[in-house]
């Protein structure tokens, strides 16, 4: 049988969790590799209808990472968008999608270590609930219309 | 031609359809509301209902439907896959209302009227209507007032009239109609000639549509707009519940070295539908959109296509969130 | 409801305000919105239990904000609408005169913001007991029964935009949904573009939503999509101690935040 490898896609903040990254890569620490990086400027970037893509374009799994409270190179974009998360995990869940699919953390431009642990739990995690196969099977309904 | 189709010939019917291989719609109980719906078993039908909250014109007319679909090969050549009319199958629409098939008429008007749109042809011509006159009404009907009755023949392929023991009286009225009746000769037995009126509803006439034709011509200034529309909140309730409404988009879907162009579902009535790349909108405020609402449907429409946009099932007063009444406001045109 | 029209005449007399938004009749006993604008006219006044509309809608239409200074019909809900329209700048602070009726029918004038936010302390509109049951009801449900759930409703959504246009907070001159580039969310009604307008809806509105339900009595297709906007009102008030619609003064909820927001998923 074919093992499943988890797509996961990775939403990070420039200033800490992209160098938090580059770090673990430059600490020579081996991790997953199905996460792919997306570098946004900051956390309060990330519009949740950014995730929504991701997961309707076959992502199985989402890391949306960025510096620690306190941390912010803009001061308060990661409150913004901690905020935004505890509301989004409450409106997503109640319409029935899968939260476990989705990881969110803290890691600074120090915690390279934080990161590949981030990273393989987030993989263990998908891996163990396979692919996003009822999403995205209603997001194909459209794309695969035939008439 | 007119025949008896009795009672219980009617899932008989039903089943030769099927084994002909025909998609059949009907109305069925979705738990809240009536709809037209892909049916598998007769006992879902619903026979007794007044009307369904959307209008059949999403079987001729679907929220969205593909025009082409585009695939980049690898040597950066590009096929192109048009819509076929191959891919709709044979459907039989059984239980719709007189006035959503001349609703399907104002459809076809509009989609052939020039060049015809190959999609909606095809959808037309593969779909015979199956239509059963009204013995009841409500509040919000006025297809007396649109030129029309309970029992318009119009747009249908077969008419069928609720009689007496449940029994229908079929007037077959088309080619698609014979073409049916041929296929299930033995279940329409003879029948003589009636007087159908009075087996249906009584729509009481409040207004003349070619009065308020006439009367458009020379208000489009009058202050009736504004104060109609004051109460509008510019949604699309009423344009997709309305069986003639066919504003439609044109959208791509495009995923990098494939795509496909589609059509969907637009209304008049929402801000950004004149809206201008320049980011002008001639119709700036909600007033403005609504006339053009019922010019379009009482004026614009007999002009160009002969027909008028409106055939009084009354939905959109059925459906509006903020109970605009057409009828009410109609009447208050016809009176100008 | 004859204190109501005199008081609504006498208004419009003394040009206090220029524009009366309440209650009238139509021809078949249903309920509409009226403009009144003469003071003759404020005989078509009514107020009764039909009388469900969410009026706050009107404030920020165009053609209404034209007219001059308004007095608005208020049930609780629409006083809490003013109060949050006032919060979020869309209308001037008393530049509403609110003719409140209590949740016991009761008429009150408020002349005064101030006053309507003395008023709310004594409570809020009660969400009704029907959505509460089916509110509980989806919580017990395990993940697939809500997403089946929503599936099922939700494939039912034409995007004819009323629960949009019916709600008095979504007043944006161009929505999100109506952006083509890029193009969030799909423009017809698709399985997954009907989801994703209806999470976004509600994240869009999440502390801000004053339950007023207006969205789900809009909804042609009977849709509870006013839950999703209820659930988010629940969520904000949880986490964030906000509650819409109190305040002429709250800062947003989502373009706040606090150093101590309390979660418990980040790791």
């Amino acid at each position: 049988m074919e093992v499943f490898e988890p797509k996961i896609v990775a939403f990070v903040c420039n200033w800490c969790t992209y160098a938090g990254a580059d770090l673990t890569g430059t600490s020579r620490i081996k991790y997953a590799t199905n996460v792919k990086i997306i570098r946004f400027p900051c956390t309060g970037r990330i519009d949740f209808m950014l995730l929504m893509k991701a997961l309707s374009n076959g992502a199985d799994g989402i890391i949306v990472s960025g510096c620690h409270p306190n941390d912010c190179h803009y001061t308060s974009g990661n409150f913004h968008a901690r905020r935004r998360w505890m509301m989004f995990r409450g409106v997503a869940s109640y319409l029935g999608i899968d939260l476990r699919r989705i990881t969110f953390s803290w890691v600074s431009a120090a915690e390279g270590a934080k990161w590949a642990e981030v990273v393989n739990k987030a993989t263990d995690e998908i891996t163990k609930l396979g692919p996003n196969e009822a999403y995205v099977k209603t997001a194909k309904k459209f794309q695969s219309m035939d008439n | 031609m007119i025949k008896l189709l009795k009672k219980s010939s009617f899932e008989i019917f039903f089943k030769n359809l099927q084994t002909q291989g025909k998609t059949i719609y009907a109305p069925k109980n979705n738990g809240k509301k009536i709809e037209f719906s892909k049916i598998d078993n007769f006992a879902d039908i619903v026979f007794d209902y007044i009307k369904s909250n959307q209008s059949t014109k999403e079987i001729v007319f679907p929220r969205y439907h593909k025009v082409f679909r585009y695939t980049k090969q690898a040597d950066d050549t590009v096929v192109l896959q048009d819509f076929s009319a191959d891919s709709v199958p044979e459907t039989v629409v059984i239980g719709q209302r007189p006035c959503d098939a001349v609703g399907i008429l104002a459809l076809k008007a509009i989609f052939e009227t020039d060049i015809a749109d190959k999609p909606f042809t095809a959808r037309f011509n593969k779909t015979s209507f199956i239509t059963i006159s009204c013995t009841k009404s409500d509040e919000n009907c006025f297809c007396t007032s649109s030129g029309l009755n309970p029992g318009s023949t119009e747009g249908s392929d077969i008419l069928l009239t609720p009689i007496e023991n449940g029994d229908y009286y079929a007037e077959i009225l088309t080619e698609k109609g014979t073409k049916i009746l041929e296929a299930n000769a033995s279940l329409f037995e003879d029948s003589p000639e009636i007087d159908k009126n009075k087996y249906l509803a009584k729509v009481e006439v409040r207004f003349d549509n070619k009065i308020i034709h006439e009367k458009l011509n020379t208000i489009f200034d009058h202050e009736t707009w504004v104060e109609q529309s004051l109460q509008c909140i510019g949604c699309g309730a009423c344009a997709y519940v309305c069986p003639a409404c066919a504003c439609f988009d044109i959208l791509d879907e495009d995923n990098g070295r494939s795509g496909f162009r589609y059509k969907c579902w637009d209304s008049c009535g929402f801000g950004n539908f004149t809206i201008h790349t320049s980011g002008h909108n001639p119709r700036e405020v909600q007033s403005q959109r609504w006339r053009q609402r019922i010019y379009h449907k009482f004026s614009y429409m007999p002009k160009r296509e002969h027909v008028f946009g409106c055939v009084g099932c009354g939905r959109c007063t059925d459906v509006c969130p903020v109970n605009m009444n057409i009828m009410e406001h109609l009447q208050t045109i016809n009176a100008l | 409801m004859e204190e109501l029209r005199n008081r609504a005449k006498q208004l419009l007399e003394a040009k206090t305000v220029d524009v009366v938004i309440g209650y009238g009749e139509t021809l078949n006993n249903k309920i509409k919105a009226v403009f009144i604008r003469k003071p003759e006219d404020a005989v078509k006044l009514v107020y009764d239990e039909r009388c469900t509309q969410n009026l706050g809608v009107y404030l920020t239409k165009h053609e209404v904000k034209h007219f001059g200074k308004p007095a608005i019909v208020a049930s609780v809900s629409t006083m809490r609408t003013v109060l949050q329209l006032c919060s979020e700048k869309q209308v001037k602070d008393d530049g509403v005169l609110v003719l409140g009726v209590t949740l016991e029918g009761k008429f009150l004038e408020f002349p005064t913001f101030k006053t309507v936010e003395t008023f709310m302390e004594k409570g809020v509109q009660p969400i009704p007991a029907k959505d509460l049951e089916l509110m509980a009801k989806i919580e017990t449900m395990s993940l697939d029964e809500r997403w089946a759930f929503w599936q099922e409703e939700l494939q039912k959504c034409t995007k004819c935009y009323a629960c949009r246009a019916s709600c008095p907070m979504c007043y944006c001159n161009r929505c999100m949904v109506d952006y083509n580039q890029p193009q969030w969310i799909s423009v017809p009604s698709t399985e997954i573009g009907n989801l994703e307008w209806h999470l976004m809806r509600a994240m869009h509105l999440a502390g801000r939503c004053v339950n007023c339900g207006e969205c789900g009595r809009a909804c042609p297709q009977e849709i509870p999509i006013h839950l999703l906007t209820f659930k988010a009102s629940e969520e904000a008030q949880n986490q964030f101690g906000a509650v819409a619609g109190l305040s002429s003064t709250m800062p947003s909820t989502l373009s706040s935040w606090k150093p101590n927001d309390k979660e418990n998923f980040i790791q």
